[in-house]
This record gives C-alpha cells, structure tokens and sequence, in this order.
C-alpha cells in the first residue's frame, strides 16, 4: 500500500475512524487501496479528485447505480471505476447479522468491500464497483431477496423511523407505509421521469426522528387529535424523583396548557401536541387515541432558490392500509406537476412559486387556516370572481 | 458474466424485503404495545411493553463509511449477545437489540475494547451525519468523514455522557447542496466555495447545452456568449454566490479552488416540533480554512460554541432555544466570535431578519 502519512493522522483519537476502515479493505482489496491512494492525494492538495458524474446502471433500471470516476484513473487504477450501488434498506434500519453477511459475501466478491450504513437518504450504500461488475452484484443481490434504491429526477428510496416497532410515541405504523409506499411506486423509485427528485419520509411522531420536516418533499408525521393520556400515579413518582416539574415541564410547554397541582391538568384544546411533556415523562404521558398524521410538503437544501421547511397541507389525516385516501393525493399531486413542473424545481419551489392556495385548490384538498401560521398580511391579491355589469350593450 | 442460474433468478421491481423477519420476537410480539422507555444509562435504552416485556438497546458509534470486516464484526456481536438482531438509526448509530438485560454490561466492554464507544443518547451529542466529501464526490468543497472524525475526537465526552442542556445534533455536508439536513442542526459544518466556475470554452459547447446552463443560476448570473466564434457562456462575477449549481449542469464550469475552498459554521437548527418548532441554522462563522488531515480552526471554534452552550444553556434548551433567549448580540459576544457584514442576508428574503424593532438587549 502506499504510504499516507495525512490519512495516517485520522487514526489517531478516540472516535472510530474511517480511515482505518478503508485500509482493512485496502489490505485485500484492489479498489480500496486506489481509493486510499486517491483520497491521501485529496488531503494533500485540498480538492477532490472525481469526475463530473457518468452514466452506468442495470439492465431495466434507469437509478440505483450512480457512477463515479477518478481524474487520477491512472495513478490509482482501484478507483478509476467506483460506482455507488444504492440498495434499497429494511423499513426501520432493522437486520439480521445473517441478511448483513450474505450482502457482505456479494460485496467482498464483487466489489471495493466499503459501504455506508446508510446514505443521507437511508440506501444501505455499496461503494465502489467497476462497471463490468454491475450487472453480477445486482443478480446476486436480487437473489437474496435485496433490490435497488432510487436516484435522479424519480421516487427517492423512502424512509422513516423506528416506529412502533420500538417506540412508543408512534401515532401510525411508519414501517407498514414506508414499506406500502415504496412498492406501490416501485416503478416511479427505479425508472425516474418527474422534473426533480421526490423524497417520502415517515416518522412516527412530531419529533420527527428521522428529519422528514427538513428533507422531504413529502413529509408524513405522526400526530393526534384528542386527549394526552395521564398516568398520574407515574406522574407524581417523576415529581418525587426530583424531577423539577415547574421548570423543566409546566414553564416549557408552548401555550402554557398544563397545570400541576399535586395531578396534571391539561386543557387539551389549547395543546399544540408538541411533545416536549410526554418528552419529559414518557412513563406518564402518551399521545392520545385519535392518532394519524399530518402530511407536510416541500423541504429542501438551498439548491436551486433557497432552502424551505416543509409545509402543511393536510393537517390530520388517519392512516390504515390500504392507505387509498393518502396515495389518491399523491396521484393528484403528481398529476399536478407533470402539467406545472420545470426542469430541476422541487415541488416546494414549485408550490411556492404558483402559490399555496392555487396548489391546494388544484389538487382538491381543503383549504383551512391551519395551512399558515397567519393570513396574508400583503394586499396584493388576485382575485379570480368579480361582478360583471347586467344588461350591457346588446 | 452472471451465470444462467442467477439469470433466471434475476427479478426486477421485488422492492426492500418485509422487515418482519428482521424483527426480534420480542418485538413482534409487542409491535404497537410499547407502554414506555427509560434511558438506564448514556447509551442504554429499556423499553417495557404494556405486556410487561422489556427490549433493551445498545447504542454504539460507527464512522458510517465501514469495511465488510466492521459489519461481519458487529453481526458477530448481535449472534453473541442479541439473538442475532440489530439496526441502525437515522443518524447512522449501530443499535444492539438485546433481550436479556444481563448480556447488556459485556457487550458494552466487547464494544469498547475494540474502540467503539457506546452514547449518543438523551441529553449528549449523537453521531454526525454527513455527506461524502473527498472520500466520494466530484462537487465537494472539503472533506466530510475528515471532519466527522476531527469533531467527534475532540467532543467524545459529549457522546459517552448525557452531560449539556439538551441533545445537541452536529451534521457536516461539503458543499451548498447538502446532502442530509444540515440546514436544520443545532450546529453545521458547511463546505463552500468562495470563487466563481472556470469556464472552459473548448468543452462546454460540446458536453453542455447552453439554456440550461444559463437557467441554473439562481441569481441569473450566467448569460450565452460567443468566444472565438463558438458558443459559450459568461458569468456576471458580481452576482455569482459560488452555489455551484451550474457546475452540477455543465461539467465544464469547474468551482473547485484549493486556495478558496473551506468551512462556515452554522448554529440555532432544530428538526423536532417540540416546544417552539423546526427552524434553520444561521451563520456563526463565515469561513474557516481547509486546513486537513485535522483542520484544527473547526475543532477549536466548534468546541468553543459547544462549551459556551453547556456552560449557560438551561435543561432542555436546544442551542436555538437558549440563543433566543439571551439573543444573538450576547451570543457573539459570549463565543467571542465576530459578527460581520457577512452575517446579514442579502438573498431574497433578507428583510425578514432585520430587526424591525426598537426593542433589543444591550
């Protein structure tokens, strides 16, 4: 191997390092060495040392596979070809060390032997594969049971949170979805055709474990409708563990909705369903029966106009399978941006751009104030209705 | 070539597999009855189901970029103490799902003898998510596994103990188009470029088609142009903010410069609806050069913000909540940053944080 003495100095320290991850590959591994060579390179002259994209992929796949190539081939031939393969994940992130191995065993065959786990948007990532290989790695995997994820301008392999799986926050069956959602839309993940990308993510609750408010154009998070459960027996042992419930609960709470007076007292009508109470004292609050979610739209990083926070669209919807009435929107939607996209606009630039209310309306879901924090304060409005003159010039 | 058997078995669109069969049993059984959780210790979860059954967790630190050798290494560990289960979470901690409670303290020491530290839980510092970096991607203005690692080594303390106001989440991307949700993170790293694209006329009429070109600038900056009689582009350098978006166009306006590149540091992002809401992270630091293998610039100024906030945040303030309330005058002058013409936004909605009030602390 030859010899980095930059890299070498990220071995040091207590947090694991992915140096030491590369050069165990890179022991026994062609491409990982030339990855190690190429990225000691980097270190030294402050730049990155791949390509401008390229095109590779499976037979009947236009995403999955995104391929990257060295500008220094030559001189570190192990990385002159180091694609990445996206393997769509287990709903949650759970595995078995069994299911983890036999990818293990395809990958150390096949490929550089280095993964993510996971990519941002949640692919169990497989970096680094020539070319010619793709096609094997994809056969195999497909035998043991594992497909592709998505890239480019379709369905992002969709996400979500622990769920109720371990959780007992959650306010529907994230994993149930997530794994609904990406096999309706198998087609839109793995051949794309929408102007931009589309990212799903599902979390259980408005604690949003996996970041669906800041990163998905369709965000679906858990919420409900009626009453906190209260424990108060459960609540009082907090208070007698020495939890400072005036200060670290009562004073925390938003609208100031809840009272404690030896019990809790909270007026329901006036929570904003938070979660920084039942946060606090798991063992003694939980969300209340009436559960579902809430569906928000938009969020993106700063590329093209700007970052955005996903907003509101459908304050509450409940969710059980077949889940007809959630995808009769996204259908609506869809439809929606086919006719009103432009090339490289996320569907929150888009919403943004026609207006909200005109969206809404477009795709037939109410319009209700709970879609804003305030009405327009502008008077610049335009109005669609007006009055036409009776009679006229006939 | 494949072989005409795994020809035959080859299936497209079969989708990720159900994930009920990687499920403990314990968590089937109790799937959807989960009554509450206690965290037993830094990096320890217990959750009790209303059938009175308990699954623990073990949360331990990976550097997310791992060999097949870290992964047969932690299935080895599931197989000993967990029945063979474990999962990851959002933030790319490796989770050991553990049925019996008596396995919990061996794993711990198996972990941390083989320097993986186990945390990441309640009121700590979890796993940095980031994106590629040098290590895996063409538009990266520095390195971001470099700096996870830099960070991590220098706030491991904060990972192993539940020690600040509130959980505090650090999140690094290497470029304006951020990968992951840095954007809303108590603190980010953010890679970016300070100099306009280098044009090169001989490429781009050739690999790049000029509307579109001109159409990825958010700031209409780029305009079609004849040189030598060839068609092209120009770049209005007053306008250009370095976003790199052409580049990710037209290959042939690369924005790469060694000498420019380097690090801002964000602050104040939150993602949880809990108590004032999701909001974005603002500007704290507006450059600091790459400065590998160790960039010792962003270690110390990222400690600073992290030891100024445990030291004055109250319990469960998140970094955005405790800068709202002693506002953002003391916040600078506590961090002994400076605050300068770069931290007033001049984009499209600057207006809305000008202070349009008589009303501030001195």
């Amino acid at each position: 191997m030859s010899e980095t003495p930059l890299l070498d100095e990220l071995e040091k320290g207590q947090w694991p390092s992915f140096v030491s991850e590369i050069k165990k590959s890179a022991k026994k591994n062609k491409k990982a060495e030339g990855l190690l060579g190429q990225l000691e390179l980097s270190y030294k002259e402050k730049k990155t040392h791949w390509k401008h994209g390229g095109i590779v992929g499976v037979r009947g796949y236009g995403g999955g596979v995104i391929g990257r190539f060295s500008d220094v081939g030559e001189e570190f031939p192990g990385a002159a070809h180091f694609h990445t393969i996206r393997v769509n994940q287990t709903a949650g992130f759970f595995y078995t060390a069994e299911a983890l191995r036999k990818i293990c065993d395809i990958w150390d065959r096949h490929g550089s032997g280095l993964t993510n786990l996971h990519g941002s948007t949640g692919d169990l990532v497989l970096l680094g594969a020539d070319t010619d290989s793709l096609e094997d790695i994809f056969c195999e995997l497909s035998k043991e049971g594992w497909d592709l994820g998505g890239s480019g301008g379709g369905v992002r392999t969709p996400s979500c949170c622990v769920g109720p799986a371990r959780c007992e926050f959650s306010c529907y069956d994230t994993l149930a979805l997530n794994q609904d959602i990406t096999m309706t839309y198998q087609d839109e993940l793995h051949r794309p055709s929408f102007a931009y990308k589309w990212k799903f993510k599902f979390s259980g609750c408005p604690n949003d474990c996996v970041a669906a408010i800041a990163r998905s154009d369709f965000a679906v998070i858990g919420t409900w409708r009626d009453d906190i459960q209260i424990d108060q027996d459960a609540a009082a042992e907090y208070v007698q563990n020495g939890l400072d419930i005036q200060t670290d609960l009562l004073a925390k709470c938003p609208t100031r909705c809840i009272e404690w007076d030896g019990s809790l007292r909270i007026n329901n009508p006036d929570c904003t369903k938070c979660m920084h109470c039942i946060n606090v004292m798991p063992k003694a609050l939980r969300p209340g029966k009436d559960k579902g979610a809430c569906i928000l739209m938009g969020a993106k990083a700063p590329i093209v106009q700007g970052a955005l926070l996903a907003s509101v669209i459908v304050p509450f919807i409940r969710l059980q399978p077949p889940y007809d009435e959630i995808k009769g929107i996204i259908k609506k939607i869809w439809e929606f941006w086919d006719e009103n996209g432009v090339a490289r606009e996320r569907i929150g630039e888009c919403i943004q751009r026609v207006g909200l209310g005109n969206f809404l309306e477009a795709i037939g879901v109410e319009i209700s104030p709970q879609v804003v924090t305030q009405p327009r304060d502008n008077p610049y409005i335009f109005y669609e209705e007006y009055y036409e003159e009776e009679g006229g010039e006939g | 070539m494949a072989t005409l058997e795994e020809l035959k078995a080859r299936k497209t669109d079969i989708g990720p597999p159900p994930v009920e069969k990687f499920l403990h049993s314990i968590i089937k059984e109790n799937y959807g009855k989960w009554r509450y959780h206690e965290i037993l210790k830094s990096g320890v979860l217990a959750h009790t189901a209303e059938s009175g059954a308990v699954i623990y967790t073990v949360r331990a630190a990976s550097p997310r970029l791992i060999s097949t050798d870290f992964i047969r290494y932690i299935c080895d560990l599931a197989e000993k103490y967990c029945d063979g289960y474990l999962r990851f979470t959002s933030r790319n901690n490796v989770e050991f799902l553990l049925a019996n409670k008596d396995n919990i303290e061996p794993l711990i020491g198996e972990l941390e003898n083989n320097g993986i530290p186990v945390g990441g839980t309640g009121r700590s510092i979890s796993n940095i998510v980031h994106t590629q970096g040098w290590v895996h991607c063409h538009s990266a203005a520095t390195d971001a596994s470099g700096l996870v690692k830099v960070v991590m080594d220098e706030l491991i303390d904060h990972f192993k103990n539940e020690d600040l106001p509130a959980k505090l989440r650090i999140a690094v991307a290497c470029c304006l188009n951020m990968c992951g949700a840095v954007h809303c993170s108590d603190i980010a790293i953010l890679g970016l470029h300070r100099t306009v694209p280098k044009i090169d006329n001989e490429r781009l009429p050739k690999i790049c088609e000029i509307p579109s070109t001109v159409a990825s600038c958010p700031n209409a900056a780029i305009r079609p142009t004849f040189i030598d009689g060839k068609k092209s582009v120009k770049i209005d350098e007053d306008r250009c903010m370095y976003c790199g978006n052409c580049y990710t166009v037209c290959p042939a306006m690369p924005i790469a410069d060694p000498l420019n590149d380097g690090v801002s540091i964000w602050v104040g992002g939150k993602v949880a609806n809990t108590r004032q809401g999701p909001s974005f992270t603002k500007l704290a630091i507006p450059f600091l050069p790459n400065n590998p293998p160790r960039w010792p610039e962003v270690t110390s100024a990222i400690k600073n913000i992290v030891e100024v906030y445990a030291r004055n945040g109250k319990k469960y303030e998140r970094m955005a909540e405790w800068i709202d309330r002693i506002g953002w005058t003391k916040f600078f002058s506590l961090t002994g940053i400076q605050f300068t013409k770069y931290h007033i936004d001049d984009f499209k909605h600057a207006g809305l944080s000008y202070r349009r009030t008589t009303q501030m602390r001195s």
